[in-house]
């Protein structure tokens, strides 16, 4: 990709290292996100086929127990900090100055210190792995007291380490609303938005809401470890409980963190190929909105199981039932755009529609999840592995794929392999239902989550769930394979590379020059 | 620039939210004393009761629990007593030190259900205090308490736990964090 | 037309799947009146689930087959209309109270606090059950008894295999059994899918839950919260009998422990052989202290200290027995001074101090343990 960007960089830029590392231009930087952001995947992948090899069969044939809960809980967490929020940070880079005419972010210079720690904090994290006794081993949700007086001393590491990745996450958040609130380009009212703009005005404002409340959780973790206070240990006053409070209050809207902006590129997608006006535009943001307040009360579904009060669990099972409405809004109106459209299958198109698909099915288990009586069942067990897998992989993970597939000729100004793209697309497809669908039947069937074995009635499905988790594995390389082929080359495409496609991204040529949008566009 | 005043405010916002994570946990205890979230009782010396109900009894039952390595023994002496509502009742505990070394005790209440938490009043708890105990010694605490006559009507028993932690080194290593936190829960 | 088999494919699965109740396919009906409760609202959320996904599926499809642009289809202009939205606002949230209307009536069926009448205490620690019927004075240890030979492949594993304990919890059928569950160390959540009943275990706090069997029987559930390195070997085995065998068993139970507090005085005043000891001593090691320490008494460097050449193992003997005793603050160790009798303490102590390359040659009698217990519990 580099090559081509570069073509256009003549404005004295530095080349080589020197460019990447100084660089403040929002395509440089949303390039170095998105690629760091695919090495994580690669990495937190290589860390689920770790797991899935160990759950092949039953009885402990790899690993011990100890390493196979460092990769459950490292898995988790570069999934969802290294992986999938990179990458619409990445996009966001990309695209929002170009979506509202604007020649940069913000705030350049933050942008490239928001970036540049990233490779740190994740460098902590993995090599906290090899030292003695291991990195991470209580879960992504860092539990208290696993985490504090029954975790080994390397858990500083993971606090300086999540730490960073907090700082990094609010700065980008900063900057995506100070460039969309101060840089719209003259016209384009708050009603002409972008829905991926919007989407992500919204996730930044949970960012800067949250990610400071997992720092604080953190650093609460760091202090009852360390410093002998007693934040969740019951002999000083304090509760492990009250732990899980903090972390879901900023738990439950970082999972909206990760879907919202997958939202936005879904209604960006759907509308080019459908040819077709987006359904219910002012409806889609209200419902963005009102997912994102309802993200803010629903927290201790995750912890039903804790023990609370009759009046507890019933308020959170209504708060929550009550967001499959405004969810449901948006799969209706991304339906209601492709209804008399005309519509071709492209392979963006391909994966947002197998995204509404499975995201939806993701959304049924959701709310299977939120019914309080049934949840005790459910809770900790295979059905919600498999729940946060179909939103979280086919949902933010497609959106992702959808993305890159979208943009990609923009950004290279080649159009990728179609081919190999759609083989991508059709075995992603096939071997993402056989790894996450079957954990729906073991869960019901009462498989607890992060056991390293399983009784035998387990068998057979965990077999079938590594072959499909070997196969999705496997795939994504074809994902590496089409990016690199089309920063390489390939047949040229216009400015408009989608024939159905609206914004001002479109307006500019392909690929996409250094500087775009110096001189302000008339928005109409 | 342009961009100062809203980034001075959105870094405001940041740091207001991180502060918030902490002001969560005088929160969270607010929170606990008035709905009974957790089975959290009251660390207070309760009032005395105005009013008793002949008609009702209550079973409350006793247990404790040493933590881990606690090096103590603390029995009820009585496994359950019946209660009517509103009385006051005295509960004798024998405690033992089991250890040769001084140790301090520090026994943390719990009480289920949890939503018949903030209905246990304790007049006398040696839970209020931490408890320094000689190597050996044994020791009988006086536990007063009532039932409140407003105990919703569908719990018919209730069980007073006490978790039994050995908080010696705890003390002489941390003593100014302990005991400000010890302090900051009472005054709750 | 892919996409079209690829949905009639997953809907087929959909449909089928109800009829698969109660195998290893759907969540267990289980032996209570709450459990069947609970399988009904699941059932239940989940068919209309399925007709909302095939309905919003269906049209989704059928506007894929019917309006592509390879057919000629040419885009329509409409954009909104409030009325539409307004209706697929209403309908969900319609559904959503007829979802509520049971999930809330099962849910209060569960905060049941009427007067249990047995109530036992679930203990968790890392990573055994310990249970204690309260009034009573009957408790005991639950561990996993599936063995390690079994884990490591060594061996062909038994149908229940991961789910089966040395000391079944006895409760009676028809009876309110209440429990209340607390944690020694981490948080622990125990479960039995069959009763519905999934509760954590706090450490400092005592939750509770209760259940009433309707059927006789031999019922397996795990841990479900992560609790550390072996979080997914200690399992919950309950056995349900009629409330007279209960009775039967709870008598059982009292004077086995009075037999076994005889015996243990017994054998304190017996003088073992080595190989007797060094037998007892491998299989307790095996049972209560391998999954940290390992087999191999090597430990695991940085998370759980080698026993192999290790101070307090082939040091003074004292503290080799007061660490067994009282355990080591804020660690995995425990106080085993409960859990095993002194003829096992004995021996483990012996089988560490003699294998591995460690070589002390001494040999620990149970009379030594007892020493050591009654000098600890001496009162003034």
């Amino acid at each position: 990709m580099s090559a081509i960007v570069e073509e256009h960089s003549n404005h004295g830029t530095p080349k080589g290292l020197q460019r990447w590392l100084f660089t403040t231009n929002h395509k440089d930087i949303g390039t170095l996100y998105l690629l760091f952001s695919l090495t994580m995947f690669l990495i937190g992948g290589a860390m689920a086929m770790v797991i899935r090899a160990e759950l092949f069969q039953p009885g402990l044939q790899l690993v011990d127990p100890h390493f196979f809960n460092q990769m459950t809980t490292v898995h988790g967490l570069i999934m969802v900090f290294g992986a999938v929020m990179p990458a619409f940070t990445g996009l966001a880079n990309w695209m929002i100055p170009m979506m509202i005419g604007a020649p940069d972010m913000a705030l350049p210079r933050m942008n490239n210190w928001s970036f540049w720690i990233l490779p740190f904090a994740f460098a902590i994290l993995l090599m906290s792995l090899f030292l003695e006794g291991g990195g991470p081993a209580f879960g992504w949700t860092f539990y208290a007291p696993l985490s504090t007086t029954y975790s080994n001393d390397n858990t500083a590491f993971f606090v300086f380490s999540v730490h960073i990745m907090g700082i990094s996450s609010i700065m980008g958040a900063i900057n995506v609303i100070v460039t969309i609130v101060n840089l719209r380009a003259p016209g384009m009212t708050w009603m002409k938005l972008p829905l991926f703009v919007w989407t992500w005005l919204i996730t930044a404002f949970l960012l800067i809401a949250v990610m400071p409340v997992l720092a604080g959780a953190v650093t609460m973790v760091l202090t009852d470890k360390f410093f002998g206070t007693s934040f969740f240990d019951a002999a000083g006053g304090g509760d492990p409980v009250m732990f899980q409070h903090i972390f879901w209050f900023f738990g439950h809207p970082e999972v909206y963190i990760m879907i919202l902006p997958a939202f936005g590129i879904i209604s960006t997608i759907v509308p080019t190929f459908s040819r077709k006006k987006l359904f219910g535009y002012a409806s889609m943001v209200y419902a963005t909105a009102s997912i994102a307040l309802l993200s803010f009360v629903v927290w201790a579904h995750h912890m039903f199981t804790t023990g609370m009060p009759l009046a507890g669990e019933l308020f959170f099972m209504y708060a929550t039932m009550l967001i499959s409405v405004p969810t449901g809004v948006k799969v209706f109106n991304w339906v209601a755009t492709m209804w008399r459209g005309a519509i071709s299958f492209e392979v963006p198109m391909l994966f947002s529609i197998a995204f509404i698909v499975l995201f939806t099915i993701g959304g049924f288990s959701g709310l299977m999840l939120a019914i309080t009586p049934a949840d005790f069942q459910y809770h900790d067990t295979y059905f919600v592995v498999a729940h946060f897998h179909y939103v979280l992989v086919t949902g933010a993970v497609f959106s992702i794929m959808a993305a890159a597939y979208y943009w990609l000729p923009k950004w290279t100004g080649n159009m990728f392999d179609i081919k190999l793209a759609k083989l991508h697309f059709w075995l992603s497809l096939v071997s993402v239902n056989v790894l996450f669908f079957p954990m729906h039947f073991v869960g019901l069937a009462g498989m607890p989550r992060r056991i390293p074995d399983y009784a035998l009635q387990f068998a057979d499905f965990n077999a079938i769930i590594s072959i499909g988790g070997f196969a999705f594995g496997l795939s994504q390389l074809l994902f590496v394979a089409v990016v690199y082929k089309c920063a390489k080359g390939g047949e040229q495409v216009p400015g408009k590379v989608w024939d159905g496609a609206e914004g001002l991204e479109w307006e500019v040529p392909s690929p996409a020059p250094y500087h775009t949008f110096s001189t302000p566009p008339e928005v109409k | 620039m342009q961009h100062g005043r809203l980034l001075r405010k959105l870094l405001l916002l940041t740091l207001g939210m991180f502060a918030f994570a902490f002001a969560l946990v005088p929160l969270y205890d607010v929170f606990c004393d008035v709905t009974g979230l957790n089975g959290k009782p009251s660390m207070k010396v309760a009032e005395q009761s105005e009013a008793i109900i002949d008609s009702r009894q209550v079973e409350v039952s006793f247990t404790t629990h040493s933590q881990g390595h606690a090096p103590f023994k603390v029995d009820a002496a009585q496994h359950f007593v019946s209660v009517q509502p509103g009385k006051l009742t005295d509960v004798k505990f024998i405690a033992k030190n089991i250890s040769d070394s001084d140790r301090i005790l520090q026994a943390i209440p719990s009480v289920s259900p949890g939503k018949a938490a903030k209905y246990l009043h304790k007049m006398a708890c040696f839970c209020f205090d931490q408890q320094p105990m000689k190597g050996k010694e044994e020791v009988e605490f006086v536990l007063r308490f009532y039932v409140d006559t407003e105990l919703p009507d569908d719990v018919e028993e209730l069980t007073l736990s006490y978790t039994l932690f050995d908080i010696t080194e705890r003390v002489s290593q941390t003593q100014n964090v302990q005991l400000g936190q010890l302090v900051a829960l009472k005054e709750f | 037309m892919k996409i079209c088999r690829l949905v009639v494919a997953f809907v087929t699965v959909l449909i089928v799947m109800p009829s698969l109740a109660n195998s290893d396919y759907n969540m267990r009906q289980g032996v209570t009146d709450i459990s069947h409760q609970v399988y009904e609202l699941h059932m239940t959320i989940f068919l209309i689930c399925c007709v909302i996904g095939v309905i919003v599926f269906g049209v989704m499809f059928w506007a894929l087959l019917k309006h592509r642009k390879s057919t000629g289809a040419v885009a329509a202009q409409f954009h909104e209309s409030t009325k539409v939205e307004i209706l697929w606002t209403t309908i969900p949230f319609l559904i959503l109270i007829g979802m509520a209307i049971p999930a809330t009536k099962t849910l209060i069926a569960m905060e049941d606090t009427s007067k249990a009448d047995l109530t036992i205490k679930v203990t968790g620690s890392q990573w055994k059950w310990h249970y204690e019927y309260m009034g009573h004075d009957v408790e005991f240890y639950s561990l996993l008894s599936t063995p390690r030979d079994e884990i490591n492949d060594l061996q062909d594993k038994n149908d229940n295999y991961l789910l089966e304990v040395d000391n079944h919890l006895v409760i009676p059928t028809d009876r309110k059994v209440r429990f209340l569950m607390t944690s020694n160390d981490v948080i622990h959540s125990w479960w039995v899918p069959d009763f519905a009943v999934k509760k954590d275990a706090n450490p400092g706090f005592i939750n509770e839950a209760w259940t009433k069997v309707n059927e006789e029987g031999i019922y397996r559930g795990q841990c479900a919260e992560l609790c550390g390195k072996d979080h997914g070997f200690m399992p919950v085995v309950v056995e349900a009998v009629s409330p007279e065998n209960f009775e039967v068993w709870l008598d059982d139970a009292k004077a086995a422990k009075a037999k076994a507090a005889a015996e243990s005085q017994a054998v304190a005043e017996q003088i073992l052989s080595k190989e007797e000891l060094m037998e007892v001593g491998e299989q307790t090691y095996m049972a209560y202290c391998a999954a940290c320490h390992q087999p191999t008494g090597l430990g695991l460097p940085g998370v759980f200290p080698a026993m192999k050449g290790s101070e307090i193992v082939i040091g003074d003997l004292k503290p080799h027995i007061d660490i067994l005793l009282l355990g080591r603050p804020g660690t995995a160790m425990q106080a085993f001074a409960k859990q095993l009798t002194i003829k096992q303490i004995a021996g483990v102590i012996t089988y560490k101090r003699n294998s591995w390359g460690n070589d002390t040659g001494e040999v620990i009698q149970p009379s030594q343990i007892q020493q050591e217990i009654d000098a600890l519990e001496e009162a003034k």
